[in-house]
């Protein structure tokens, strides 16, 4: 069987930046549409403040499973 | 493996460089990058319990340190209370209300403030354990094993289970997760497997990992950035140059770490804000 194309060196860095993009932009849309939201109600920054720190949470788990994934499935 | 900078680099080299002064640009070595192997601590002492062998290494005795510095700090800040505080009970009070207003009271509501010893606990544990990854001498944040991070969820799991099934019975826990009322039929069929799902694992495994995951990328950063600031360190001006590029990286990136420790402090404990939330009454 013939090689068409092969990678060779640190998979793991390309797979966490596959793993990366999709959280990239989710945090920056969570972060986006918080702040445009702070500064239509800035009277509501307390509870603005903790739902956007949730959805960061919640996005950024899934990047940084990428990142560890290599560590756990690596050779 | 005791880690710090020098050794790393020389470790790293040994067999390499001829005369043990570590590996640097030019001297014909390649760069000595850090991995997961600078996680791992050879145990000081290890004691066996009944069979099971309990290694007590370095992040285990940094654990037991910064436990004893917490509790010694709330003991001296509320021994005596007083009306007017003085400085320790002063900064006490205020990482105290910072837990209850901004978190307790912002995500559970009045009944929260029961669960303020608790979050505060967890908060400062989660924090002081993170800032040993930047505290001269120490620099192993000890939340970077994930066993650490896991015990926490664990109980933060045990805990909200518990909540739930004693606020809501076994059945309606599940069921005010699973079948959130106002949705069309055959949306249950993908949702309540996946909020079951959301509930049993992903919940504490996220946290968990997070967490450690957090604290695991950005030690490994500034490893890398300092092992790299000794192996550019050579008499040409691409090495100086590059040395203290890579320098003030560390140093800004240990800046950005403390930020760090501290968000991933506030998000854990917030997480289990939210799940006991979540448990005390169903969320419609």
């Amino acid at each position: 069987m013939s090689l068409l194309a092969e990678v060779t060196g640190s998979l793991g860095s390309i797979g966490y930046g596959l793993a990366a993009i999709g959280p990239g932009i989710g945090i920056g849309i969570i972060f986006g549409q918080g702040v445009q939201a702070i500064a239509r109600q800035p009277e509501a920054y307390g509870v603005i403040r903790q739902n956007m720190i949730l959805g960061f949470a919640l996005a950024e788990a899934l990047a940084l499973i990428g990142f560890v994934a290599p560590f756990v499935y690596g050779k | 493996m005791v880690v710090d900078l020098a050794t790393s680099a020389v470790l790293a080299s040994e067999g390499v460089a001829p005369d043990g002064g570590g590996c640097h640009l030019g001297s014909g070595c390649g760069f000595p990058a850090p991995n997961g192997d600078i996680f791992f601590f050879d145990p000081y002492v290890t004691l066996t319990v009944l069979g099971v062998d309990f290694h007590i290494n370095k992040a285990v005795v940094l654990m037991a340190l910064g436990s004893v510095i917490i509790v010694t700090f709330f003991l001296v800040a509320f021994r005596r209370p007083k009306i007017v505080p003085g400085k320790t009970q002063l900064v006490g009070e205020v990482g105290y209300l910072f837990v209850r207003d901004g978190i307790a009271r912002e995500v559970i509501g009045e009944e929260g403030d029961r669960f303020v010893p608790f979050l505060t606990s967890m908060f400062f544990f989660v924090w002081v354990m993170n800032f040993m990854g930047v505290l001269p001498f120490a620099q192993f944040p000890v939340m970077s094993r994930v066993m650490f991070p896991a015990g926490l969820a664990l109980i933060v799991y045990v805990l909200y289970m518990y909540l739930g099934m004693k606020h809501q019975g076994v059945w309606g826990f599940f069921r005010n997760a699973m079948f959130p009322p106002g949705l069309p039929v055959f949306v249950y069929v993908l949702l309540a497997p996946i909020e079951l799902l959301g509930v049993l694992i992903v919940r504490p495994f996220t946290q968990a990992i997070r967490l450690f995951a957090n604290m695991f990328a950005g030690h490994l950063l500034l490893v890398t950035f300092s092992v790299g600031t000794w192996y550019l360190l050579s008499p040409s001006v691409i090495g100086i140059l590059g040395s203290a590029a890579s320098f003030t990286t560390v140093v800004a990136l240990t800046g950005f770490e403390m930020f760090i420790q501290g968000l991933q402090a506030f998000i854990f404990t917030l997480l289990t804000a939210v799940y006991i939330s979540g448990s005390l009454h169903a969320e419609h």
